[in-house]
């Protein structure tokens, strides 16, 4: 616990609930799913690179097998041959293991209600946080995560065991 | 050969198909067994996308290379046909999502050869400024996961950092970073903002310093020299046959631009070079880009020096294009053609047309049927990512599968472009 001991001082002793210690720990380092589909993957890119950077909230590194993944950001549009796709990714991620829609067209197929798109990802998959905008600007998806975290903050351990 | 949503979680996916229906498609060696059958993407990180290539593999050897594309399949040409033609403008950004304004130019272009629409000098001058800030962000987006996928991280970073202020001036215009859909039929949405000029005077001091910097990182760069140079080869007819466009074209030696060729928007009167390859190999695709970059920092100079502050920025056919806000409160007329064309929108007749442009990864040319009223009967897209896409088997063929990344980075392709 360096990270606290060098914030509290010479406290010496500190004591937290094992929730919260392990919650810390899911939101300082969750690792995303390199994973993209259209236009919000280029802002998810943009999110990641120089000028956002990321790896302030601990999610530099982007991992391409969902095995070793605890984030799934669907960042575009879902098409009828990609859900089962979709769906496979989100199978094969261990748990514990969130969802972030990341633009309308995840959220509710936005400007495109036809015969080739899923009109939204939850028909596939749960989703924790749905990111608004086409595409959402980096901002807005900082923002979605920092949502995410907070969501993180408030579970049990004990929900995921069941 | 479709998979099969799951009825519940955890279920186990199964290919139903046997490797008979692949006959006529792969040799006859990987029916029998003897090469391996293997599948890359949809999900992969270096697949620019949601691509789906079937390999086959003689050891790590590409006997053949069968792409699988439309998992982004949209119906945007469809939805189109139920959309007034203002409206068609929004659709066609997230098409090409790396040059949205290349996508709003093509279809403007053919809604105007439609209807018989002028555009006006300056508003020209404005979309040749639009194309080739476009061409520069496509560029860098290109350069930066090409880098990526054969293990330059640096550039990405770079690139990245000068795209974010072509990004800005987009906001600047159209108030949108990336879907901004700022070119309109008749000229262009609004008028330049005044810190536009400024924001882009400072951006042409100081862009070729930073394609100097790529240059430093990748031209010269042995292992970069190792991994690109003989690989991917595509000869200029089987390149021209393949009905490849734009930059792969000119990596092979043909000089082939269509700002040259058949000038629009008044490219005639700028001058610049079309930088051309030899070899058609990766490095020559990625050293065609790059001098390409240098020559877009070169028209942008000269179209800023021919841009006055004011002036007109979309024509003053009121058929066709909305009045000025400031007349609405004074002139009826200018009420009754707001209140049509934000209602009804303009009717165009019965005739078909095609144009096409030079998008920064080729050509993208758009045909146009009117239906002689206020909404098109077909609108269609002749891509450049699909092309490219079609003619990766011929360009993988023979070489090793992890240089099979560095070819499908080196054609650029867009998955939106390839399905629409």
């Amino acid at each position: 616990m360096g990270v606290i001991s060098s914030k509290l001082g010479n406290l010496g002793i500190v004591t937290t609930t094992l929730d919260e210690a392990v919650n810390w720990g899911r939101t300082g380092a969750m690792w995303p799913l390199l994973f993209g589909l259209a236009c919000c993957a280029i802002e998810y890119m943009s999110t990641q690179a120089s000028n956002y950077d990321l790896s302030r909230f601990g999610m530099e590194l982007n991992r391409a097998s969902p095995r070793q993944a605890d984030l799934l950001i669907v960042a575009g549009r879902v098409s009828r041959k990609m859900a089962p796709v979709i769906r496979q990714l989100y199978d094969q991620m261990a748990a514990p293991k969130w969802v972030i829609s990341m633009g309308d067209c995840a959220s509710c197929s936005g400007v495109y209600n036809n015969y080739a798109l899923v009109q939204g990802v939850d028909e596939v998959i749960p989703v924790d946080v749905y990111v608004a905008g086409c595409p959402p600007r980096p901002e807005q998806l900082i923002h979605g995560i920092l949502t995410l975290h907070e969501k993180v903050r408030g579970e049990r351990i004990k929900e995921w065991a069941s | 050969m479709v998979l099969q949503t799951p009825e519940k979680a955890g279920e186990v996916y199964k290919w139903e198909g046997s490797v008979e229906e692949l006959k006529g498609l792969v040799t006859e060696r990987a029916i029998t067994g003897e090469t391996m059958l293997l599948n890359m993407g949809p999900h992969h990180p270096s697949t620019h996308g949601v691509l789906r290539l079937l390999l086959e593999l003689d050891g790590e050897e590409i006997v053949s290379c069968l792409p699988d594309v439309g998992y982004l399949h949209t119906g945007i040409e469809k939805n189109m046909e139920h959309k007034t033609y203002e409206k068609c403008v929004t659709l066609t950004d997230r098409m090409d999502y790396l040059a949205p304004m290349s996508n709003n130019l093509a279809f403007c272009l053919a809604v105007e050869k439609l209807v018989d629409l002028d555009v006006p000098e300056r508003a020209q001058i404005i979309r040749v400024i639009c194309m080739e800030l476009t061409r520069l962000n496509s560029h860098l987006v290109w350069l930066g996961t090409h880098a990526l996928d054969m293990g330059a991280m640096s550039v990405f970073l770079y690139c990245f950092r000068e795209r974010e202020i072509i990004l800005e001036m987009f906001e600047m215009l159209s108030g949108q970073r990336m879907m901004s859909s700022y070119i309109r039929p008749g000229g262009v949405w609004r008028d330049i903002p005044p810190e536009f000029m400024p924001a882009l005077e400072k951006f042409l001091d100081y862009m070729p310093g930073k394609i100097d910097d790529y240059e430093k990182l990748l031209t010269n760069n042995p292992l970069w020299i190792d991994r690109t140079q003989g690989i991917g080869i595509i000869e200029p007819d089987m390149a021209m046959a393949w009905g490849v466009s734009g930059p792969s074209l000119r990596g092979s030696g043909v000089s082939w631009d269509i700002r040259k060729a058949m000038p629009y928007s008044g490219y005639e009167q700028y001058d610049f070079n079309v930088p051309v390859g030899e070899h058609g190999d990766v490095y020559d695709r990625f050293y065609v880009r790059v001098l390409e970059m240098r020559e877009s920092v070169k028209i942008l100079g000269q179209a800023l020096k021919r841009l006055t502050p004011k002036g007109p920025f979309r024509s003053d056919n009121r058929k066709f294009v909305p009045p000025p806000r400031s007349e609405l409160g004074q002139s009826m007329e200018a009420v009754i053609h707001h209140f049509k064309l934000w209602t009804e929108g303009f009717s165009a007749p019965d005739e078909e047309v095609f144009a096409a442009i030079e998008s920064p990864r080729g050509e993208i040319g758009c045909y146009l049927h009117g239906a002689g009223d206020n909404k098109p009967r077909r609108v269609h897209f002749k891509t450049p990512s699909f092309m490219h896409i079609a003619a990766l088997p011929v360009m993988s063929k023979g070489h090793l599968i992890a240089d099979l990344v560095g070819i499908i980075g080196s054609v650029d392709i867009v998955l939106g472009d390839c399905d629409r």
